[in-house]
């Protein structure tokens, strides 16, 4: 479901209006405070709920992981490298904590410098690979990552 | 200009005791204002079931001696420093706004009551005061207004969020023209010229800041620091407002809860960078 703004908490700084990947959230004309335009465009990637400095944002999860009513928090640790997550049933008896590892490279690096790139020969263009295939699916490396090639073994759950 | 009190040679016109009633008018404005406000948004009645609510989701009980070193510490780092914003611009903007408005204000209701300004200081402080107030507001407008910075929205384009620093930093401006007008000879109020024109001016633009207090963001002088205190107080009660716990991750006990820390990051996982603070939201 989509992200709402606790009014009271948001000082309309902006960073959220700057990260929504659906541009809709935006500062009302009112209060000058954060709200969702169009609840019904959030694809709830929660990149303004771990954006958002105050944590004035939330979004109400789906009723499949958690009857409604509940409270399904999140902070984006980038010092630590963690992404924390409470979720709390509404009876409050239910109160469980997750922390995660982001995945994702430290913010600003890997951008690819394509200004600096040479321009791509025809036989580049005409084939079927993408641009920097196989580099950037590490083929070149010896064939695709796998579990078993990383020295992994899969197991039951969920996990990282 | 800095060291003369403007509204003595103003008591020709209007006398010292309507001065005063336009002060006390003001702040029986600002006072029904604020309650208007609080009723019509029912702020006070959801902060107070908010609070009932975090309190019943405490961990732990906070002392009273507790509660006065949170008040202490609210007062220091949000009331008198501004610093609950993130962003430096926005902080030292609010604090020339804000400093710039109580010297103002201060200044404005001493001298018209009465208070010996022979000594050329509280005049002075009023000239400041506006200066600050007009330095903090215009650099708000110009380049800090999330509108302007983060919507794309033209810096001329008013909505009615603009009332409360609209009034503000035309209040201080007019305040100094006026005040410039008479001291360099141009004519005094009484006169109907443009000291007069900039003073009627300076009447509706205070008049507005004082009387909009129901549709402009005025009140949040007096919310926002009640705010800060219960975030605080939630933080130290544990409730947290359903945030997370602050894990330490080099506690062996965390490691052994959270097994994919250690397993795939290491025991102490890496810095990821400043993240969304790295750069300013500016990119609409």
């Amino acid at each position: 479901m989509p992200t709402f703004v606790y009014m009271t908490r948001c000082d309309g700084c902006g960073q959220c209006v700057d990260i929504c990947p659906s541009d809709i959230m935006h500062i009302d004309k009112t209060l000058r405070r954060a709200y969702n335009i169009e609840p019904n465009m959030c694809w709830e990637c929660y990149s303004c709920v771990k954006a958002c400095p105050h944590h004035a944002i939330d979004v109400r999860g789906y009723a499949d992981f958690a009857p409604l009513g509940h409270s399904v928090r999140v902070h984006r640790d980038e010092e630590k490298g963690t992404i924390a997550w409470r979720i709390k049933f509404r009876n409050g008896k239910t109160d469980m904590e997750l922390l995660a590892p982001i995945t994702t490279k430290p913010w600003g690096e890997g951008i690819p410098q394509l200004s600096s790139e040479a321009a791509p020969s025809k036989d580049m263009v005409d084939s079927e690979l993408l641009f920097n295939e196989p580099k950037y699916v590490r083929m070149d490396e010896g064939g695709l990552h796998t579990l078993e090639s990383n020295g992994l073994t899969l197991k039951e759950g969920v996990y990282y | 200009m800095f060291n003369t009190n403007p509204f003595s040679e103003l008591t020709a016109l209007i006398s010292p005791e309507v001065m005063q009633g336009y002060i006390i008018l003001m702040a029986i404005l600002v006072f029904l204002g604020t309650v208007l406000d609080m009723m019509h948004k029912k702020s006070a009645k959801y902060f107070f079931e908010n609070a009932e609510k975090a309190k019943k989701d405490a961990k732990r009980s906070v002392g009273t001696g507790e509660k006065a070193g949170i008040a202490v510490a609210t007062l220091a780092n949000e009331v008198l420093t501004s610093g609950e914003f993130c962003n430096m611009k926005r902080r030292l903007s609010h604090l020339l706004t804000m400093y710039g408005f109580i010297i103002f204000v201060v200044a404005t209701a001493l001298m018209i009551f009465g208070v010996d300004t022979s000594s050329g200081t509280l005049p002075m402080l009023w000239h400041i005061g506006a200066v600050m107030l007009c330095l903090g507001g215009y650099w708000f407008w110009f380049f800090i207004r999330v509108d302007v910075a983060a919507e794309g929205t033209k810096w001329y384009h008013l909505v009615r969020a603009d009332i409360f620093i609209v009034s503000l930093f035309t209040t201080a401006t007019f305040a100094l023209i006026w005040s410039y007008l008479q001291s360099s000879g141009s004519g005094a109020v009484a006169d109907m010229g443009w000291t007069t024109l900039f003073f009627a001016f300076f009447i509706v633009s205070n008049t507005t800041l004082f009387a909009s207090v129901l549709w402009s963001k005025f009140a949040h002088m007096f919310f926002k620091p009640a705010a800060a205190m219960q975030k605080r107080i939630a933080k130290a009660d544990g409730s947290n407002l359903n945030l997370p716990s602050d894990f330490d991750l080099t506690d062996p006990a965390v490691q052994a809860r959270f097994p994919d820390i250690p397993e795939y990051m290491g025991k102490n996982p890496a810095d990821m960078g400043p993240g969304i603070r790295r750069e300013s939201p500016n990119h609409y």
